[in-house]
């Protein structure tokens, strides 16, 4: 049957690719093209003055060894989480607690564990002097340590929630309980039952996702400059340091940089693809060997719960710090608690804070309904037409998640500058469209292809047309991925820094441009009030999206989250 | 010849103050404008003095002001920059911006900065040139009135007197305190603008012609001038805060060390930070400050003026503001900010001065007789090379 809005909704999946890949592309060029002197006249130089950097060899180390490590760590511990603890009361604790850990900005947590884990910091203040007869604080390298350990540990405790709520998004569509049921009655332990009969269907819905994650831990920047080594930072870092010089010869430095940080991430995926396909074999393997591996339960779900319950519990410390020193007065070391509390710091900031919520909640909005809207018309012209996304398409649509922000920003900021649509609100709703797209399109499509295809053939067989079957079949049945999907697109809008601040021209205010301005002046005080801040609106959005559909489906026994 | 007499009769006329008829024009053109001003958003205290300066601004001359709070002053740089590339010569985003050092040269040098207006502001015959000759050149780079000054930041060392009584006075005497002290002392690292300051007081201290710094590098005696530098630094290295593995980022960075007692000497470039830090509640109230024999690095901070600003007028209504003796005592007041100011006491009306003298200075601030004399800011060639080398020798690990 054709529809009249047929043939608009066909070219559905080209407006989506040219709204994510056309910023990018525009912006990549403008910003790396110095790196190769385009406009100067061409040349190396730029690589040239990059390998002369001493610290260019340990800085590239340290980016892929702390992007592969807390990426592995993550998927590890969200997977154990997943295979273990379902039907746990801890498992529902931590469901309870998934939005708020989800939703709080990179740079507060990093500064909730740097005061947590600092030899000045709570723990040692709990300890000292009573037990550690430290009257002053020790000199111990607990962060920034040469290894990363300090932003390995951070960038876990961040990952773990957004693979967890992919994961969890996902997991419907997988058929999971009838598949442990039959590998339960085959013998098989809960941890190898899960890992041969789920993991495999799961993990080919939140393979993006994890790219994804892979991608930002390499290239994060708040994170590293918070925890991270200093001699040298991670290359990311080093980036944001270079593109932060007054010296303009810095500028073309930082393109090589970010060039050479974008070819990274690219092997460290090619790798990881390559680790992939090994770990299928592996799995393959013991399964054919029929391992049952039940005596590994009882370890796994130990292991499950203690490092759930150390990131949980470090970050929730962290943050709690945060929020004790927003109303803390004089609060020495080591003092376990301030001497004094005064509200001073909310007062102040008070007028700030309202108007730069209500910002940063309409900027989310728009950003992600249009994302939304825009991904449901490509799924739905992709069920209708059969029109799967190539391989050149997935690849473009991920252009923004792998392509390092400071690599295509500032020439993304020049291309806006130059058709004069920079400065307003509209403007940077749309650059933050750029990256709320493909993170709700990631958590959106999965469990859309998975949907059961056989309830549409019936409902038309029915006699239900197109339309009927997307907006009463397939949308109510999708609406718990959906509204995850938005609520993924808020908190996605809500933490963008660089977009806001570059396109925005600095008179788009939100919290987040506020809370990383202040955050350079690393005053515990004030980032402990936007922190939180931050932190509880993309919450409320998440308690919405998985509150709305359970409400909505109470009486849907099918329906019910797994 | 007479064309050339008469150039140098307008360049004379152009520099003389503007008339007060000139200022009527600029006021009412600045009336009902919205000044965007870039400036550092990283301290609360400063944010909220600027709050204040907007309050002035709309009540003495209905400009409103709207502060863009930046992590880092090279943001606005680089958006003046990135406008002038796209083309945009009117109507830009920036109307204002806090700076000095290296970011005013970068724009000096790239021809982004309105024409001269700082020396035709009604109050600059208030600033203190003569004796605070930081206000007119920048780094040694002459300001030529493109851009005008508003607070004098100079070098102190901060220590706890409960925990550390007697402070070193010297460089060699800070040098045998922190071996004595091994993890208690440290810098931001450099190219961080304060942790380079750091590294130029004690270039400055160890060179015996310290007038060799005020031209530009020397490549042929560079090593030779830098020497003692690099010695001094090697011998502290493995006694510095974490054995010297890892370095604070920026100012605020340390402050918060030495809030936290995790070193017992720190440094900042404002005498009156510590007073306005114990008044706030955010250090210890046994904080005190000391300079080092022979004086400590001094400089200005200034506004300026893009050359697409939107709106101009407004802009220099506000750095004339910023020049005002009230706001400029405001300003050192260490429950405030405790910023020094840039004007000369003495061209004040007794009533203007009162307000100075009726400041207390705070539990921590040094008055203005003890401060010693101010080093001036080496050449900016010097601040680049010794960061670059620095990063050489100490930026990565192995």
């Amino acid at each position: 049957m054709r529809h009249p809005g047929g043939a608009l909704l066909r070219q559905a999946p080209r407006l989506t690719l040219l709204v994510i890949a056309g910023p990018v592309l525009a912006g990549l060029t403008g910003t790396v093209a110095p790196a190769f002197g385009l406009g100067t006249g061409g040349g190396l130089d730029a690589f040239r003055a990059l390998a002369d950097w001493p610290g260019l060899g340990a800085a590239v180390r340290l980016s892929l060894a702390t992007g592969l490590i807390s990426t592995v760590l993550a998927l590890a511990l969200t997977l154990l989480i997943l295979a273990l603890l379902p039907g746990t009361r801890a498992f529902s604790a931590l469901m309870r607690l998934l939005s708020p850990l989800l939703a709080v900005p990179h740079a507060a947590v990093a500064l909730g564990l740097a005061f947590l884990l600092a030899p000045s910091g709570w723990i040692v203040r709990a300890l000292s002097p009573w037990a550690t007869g430290w009257a002053e604080p020790p000199d111990l390298l607990t962060l920034n340590d040469p290894a990363g350990l300090a932003l390995i540990a951070g960038l876990v405790a961040k990952e773990v929630p957004f693979l967890l709520l992919m994961a969890l998004a996902a997991l419907p569509q997988t058929d999971a309980p009838r598949r442990m049921l039959l590998a339960e009655s085959l013998g098989h332990g809960r941890a190898a039952g899960w890992a041969f009969a789920v993991l495999p269907a799961l993990y080919a819905q939140i393979r993006l996702p994890v790219y994804a994650v892979l991608a930002y831990s390499m290239t994060a920047v708040e994170m590293a400059m918070i925890l991270g080594p200093t001699r040298p930072p991670t290359l990311s870092a080093q980036i944001a340091l270079w593109m932060a010089d007054p010296a303009l010869a810095e500028r073309a430095r930082a393109a090589a940089a970010a060039a050479l940080q974008l070819g990274l991430v690219v092997a460290a995926l090619a790798l990881w693809r390559l680790a992939e396909a090994v770990l299928r074999r592996g799995l393959l393997r013991a399964a054919a060997l029929g391992l049952r591996l039940v005596w590994l339960d009882a370890a796994l779900r130990l292991l499950a719960l203690g490092m759930a319950a150390l990131t949980v519990g470090a970050v929730g410390a962290g943050l709690a710090g945060l929020a004790i020193w927003s109303v803390a007065g004089m609060w020495a070391f080591p003092a376990a608690l301030p001497e004094t509390l005064s509200l001073r710091t909310w007062v102040a900031a008070a007028p700030d804070l309202v108007a730069d919520t209500a910002m940063t909640l309409g900027l989310a909005l728009a950003a992600a309904l249009a994302a939304l809207a825009l991904t449901l018309t490509c799924l739905e012209t992709e069920t209708r037409h059969g029109l799967r996304p190539g391989a050149g398409a997935m690849a473009l649509l991920y252009l923004p998640l792998i392509v390092p922000q400071v690599a295509f920003l500032p020439g993304l900021q020049a291309a806006a500058l130059a058709v004069g649509l920079d400065g307003t609100p509209l403007a940077v709703a749309t650059a933050h469209l750029v990256f709320v797209l493909p993170y709700v399109f990631l958590s959106l499509s999965g469990p859309w292809r998975a949907w059961d295809g056989r309830i549409a053939t019936a409902a038309a067989a029915l006699g239900a047309g197109e339309a009927r079957i997307f907006w009463q079949l397939r949308l109510p049945m999708l609406l718990a991925p959906a509204l995850t999907a938005l609520a993924v697109g808020m908190a996605v809008s809500v933490g963008q820094y660089l977009p806001t601040l570059l396109i925005g021209g600095g008179r788009v205010v939100t919290l987040t441009t506020e809370a990383v301005a202040l955050s350079s002046g690393g005053n515990r005080r004030i980032v402990g009030t936007y922190a939180l801040l931050q932190m509880l609106l993309p919450a409320a959005c998440f308690a919405v999206a998985l509150a709305a559909p359970a409400l909505a489906f109470r009486n849907r026994r099918g329906m019910a989250p797994a | 010849m007479f064309a050339r007499l008469f150039a140098t009769a307008l360049a004379c006329l152009a520099a003389l103050p503007a008339t007060a008829s000139d200022w009527d024009t600029v006021l009412a053109e600045a009336r009902g404008q919205t000044v965007y001003w870039h400036a550092w958003g990283g301290d609360p205290k400063i944010n909220a003095f600027i709050d204040w300066v907007g309050d002035q601004a709309l009540d003495r001359h209905g400009v409103r002001l709207e502060q863009v709070k930046l992590a880092d002053t090279t943001d606005a740089v680089a958006r003046v920059l990135a406008e002038k590339q796209a083309g945009r010569t009117t109507g830009g985003a920036v109307d204002l911006i806090w700076i000095n050092g290296e970011n005013f040269a970068a724009m000096k040098a790239q021809g982004v900065l309105s024409a001269p207006f700082a020396e035709r502001l009604p109050n600059w015959r208030l600033v203190d040139v003569v004796g605070k000759p930081a206000v007119i050149t920048d780094f040694t780079e002459p300001t030529e009135g493109l851009e005008s000054p508003w607070a004098m930041a100079r070098l102190v060392f901060e220590h706890d007197s409960a925990r550390l009584p007697d402070s070193p006075r010297t460089l060699a005497g800070l040098l045998d305190w922190i071996k004595a002290n091994p993890g208690r002392f440290t810098y931001p690292q450099p190219p961080d603008y304060l942790g380079t300051t750091f590294l130029k007081q004690v270039l400055h201290g160890l060179t015996p012609d310290p007038s060799v710094l005020q031209e530009p590098v020397d490549p042929a005696s560079y090593e030779a001038v830098t020497a003692p530098l690099w010695a001094w630094l090697d011998e502290a290295a493995p006694n510095l805060w974490r054995e010297g593995r890892a370095f604070p980022r920026n100012e605020p960075a340390m402050a918060q060390l030495l809030a936290d007692g995790e070193v017992a000497i720190s440094f900042a470039f404002n005498p009156g930070r510590a007073s306005a830090a114990i008044a706030a509640g955010e250090l210890p109230a046994t904080v005190r400050t000391f300079v080092l024999d022979g004086g400590t690095i001094g400089n200005a901070s200034f506004v300026a003026i893009p050359f697409n600003a939107a709106h101009e007028a407004g802009a220099k209504v506000i750095a004339n503001l910023l020049l005002d003796p009230t706001v400029q005592a405001r300003a050192q007041d260490p429950a405030v900010l405790g910023f020094q100011t840039v004007l000369d006491l003495g061209a004040l009306s007794p009533e203007d001065r009162a307000r100075f003298d009726a400041l207390d200075l705070g539990p921590a601030t040094l008055p203005p007789a003890d401060l010693g004399p101010t080093l001036l800011e080496p050449h900016a060639s010097w601040m680049e090379r010794i960061a670059e080398d620095w990063v050489r020798r100490y930026g990565s690990a192995e």
